[in-house]
């Protein structure tokens, strides 16, 4: 009860039209937490950690960041400038569904470029980082190569070096495998299990139940921009406690179960 | 035949008028350039109504016949005390006019391409001009540049209407050949082959910037 929860997330809501995405989220994260958020497609995952780091602005509710109002200044309802945003911004690390990276700049320069330009690190400490952050990740080999010279399996391993150079407080992962190959999505994988054993705090979004069983702290259901249910892995996948959570994994469980010679490798997450 | 012939003997005259055409249309593309970017650049902004107001003006210049501009800015201009000679006058018509086609064109490109790069930028701290030319600006000029080359030829081929305000440059060296000499056909064709080579160079100029920006498109 010390330190605050390094994420925390109250009454968050954010509509597109008449269309509620977010209805009231709520959520916190402590430090080293790796959190699941699960849920069937258009139940607001992926907006709700676009609110997080405000690449979206929530109608309602509010963001705290270690603490820290994300996006209001102080107490009251002023809209913080880009660069107060752009510090809070900082300790956020954003891994993209889409990869995301920067296409003109190589591979060290896509990891260099914000703790250079915006973190202001002298360039042979932040390239020694990059370097030793690609290392990491099982790509120094590749670090002169540019983003359209890569598989989608590296695209995605340069995103989370990208991430990782921030030196973040927090990690939001927004569906990083779902563009991916299957035969790609293990080695993203492996990294994101490195991380989470390595004590990283994360905010994963995906539908890789097997990731989520054994790498989770904590699973979200949402559905219909509501949380639904919340709870330990084992627990929420073995006992779901509602009926639309096991509804879905009804669903998964369907789909895995077709195509069993696939159910060791790509369905389960790959690399167990 | 001997037009031809007409046309070799006057070959310093057509020579002098290519190279007038070749450094007009060279010093405009730069200021184009730059003037496309930077209002390209502006139009990016949050203030609303300087982004208006500024997409008010290009369009404008765009519905704009490249005749007409140039007759305003060379006679024009002279009413509210701007007096420029021929030669300024068409540069700076050329360079003003291009100019807000490249930002119309950047803004085409900037539509066209993906999203997620600048999301990207913004979510890890990236904002303002640093967000614009770090991250924004280079993939939409790398995706420009066949285009920049078509640009390019633009300005070139409307360099000839500069005839009309009587800047010395290769249609009107054409023009007075064939005037002085009765040769029409021969020094038009001259003129027309001399243009194909600034052309063709541009398409070559492309070719080699293509070549070298590929990883990174």
């Amino acid at each position: 009860m010390t330190a605050p929860p390094v994420l925390s997330v109250t009454g968050l809501t954010k509509s597109f039209g008449a269309n509620l995405v977010l209805d009231g989220i709520s959520l916190a994260v402590q430090e080293g937490e790796t959190v699941c958020l699960l849920g069937p497609s258009g139940s607001g995952k992926s907006t709700l950690l676009r609110c997080i780091n405000w690449l979206e602005r929530p109608d309602s509710g509010a963001v705290f960041i270690a603490g820290e109002r994300m996006g209001v200044r102080g107490g009251g309802n002023a809209p913080m400038s880009d660069a107060e945003l752009s510090r809070l911004r900082m300790r956020i690390g954003f891994v993209f569904q889409h990869f995301a990276l920067w296409p003109h700049l190589s591979v060290l320069q896509n990891v260099m470029a914000a703790p250079v330009h915006v973190q202001r690190i002298p360039r042979p400490q932040a390239q020694a980082q990059a370097e030793a952050l690609l290392e990491r990740v099982g790509l120094a080999a590749r670090k002169n190569a540019y983003p359209a010279q890569l598989s989608g399996g590296q695209k995605q391993r340069v995103g989370i070096a990208r991430a990782l150079a921030m030196k973040p407080r927090l990690l939001l992962f927004d569906e990083p495998t779902s563009a991916l190959d299957p035969e790609l999505v293990g080695e993203v994988l492996a990294v994101m299990r490195d991380l989470a054993g390595a004590g990283m705090t994360m905010v994963v979004v995906t539908h890789e139940m097997g990731f989520a069983r054994d790498a989770a702290d904590r699973v979200v259901f949402m559905d219909h921009g509501r949380v639904v249910e919340t709870g330990p892995p084992d627990v929420f996948f073995e006992r779901p406690q509602t009926d639309r959570a096991r509804q879905f994994l009804m669903r998964y469980a369907g789909r895995a179960a077709v195509p069993a010679s696939l159910a060791g490798t790509a369905g389960a997450g790959g690399l167990a | 035949m001997n037009g031809v012939a007409v046309v070799w003997e006057q070959r310093s005259l057509l020579f002098d008028g290519l190279l007038n055409t070749l450094w007009i249309t060279a010093s405009a593309m730069v200021v184009a350039a730059v003037l496309g970017v930077v209002l390209f650049a502006l139009t990016l902004t949050r203030l609303t109504l300087l982004r208006r107001s500024l997409w008010l003006v290009i369009d404008l210049l765009r519905c704009v016949p490249f005749m007409l501009f140039c007759y305003l800015i060379y006679y024009g201009l002279p009413s509210f005390g701007i007096v420029v000679n021929n030669l300024t006058a068409g540069i700076v018509a050329l360079s003003v006019y291009h100019g807000a086609y490249l930002a119309e064109l950047l803004r085409g490109i900037h539509e066209s391409l993906p999203r997620d790069a600048e999301d990207a930028g913004r979510a890890f701290g990236f904002h303002g001009a640093r967000l614009v030319m770090r991250i924004v600006l280079p993939p939409v000029l790398l995706a420009a540049v066949p285009m920049l080359g078509n640009q390019a030829v633009q300005v070139i081929k409307d360099s000839a209407f500069l005839v009309i305000i009587a800047v010395e440059e290769l249609t009107y060296a054409a023009d007075e050949i064939q005037a002085t000499y009765y040769v029409p056909f021969a020094s038009f064709v001259a003129a027309v082959l001399l243009y194909w080579l600034l052309c063709l160079t541009v398409e070559g100029g492309v070719r080699i910037v293509l070549n070298a920006a590929e990883a990174r498109r």
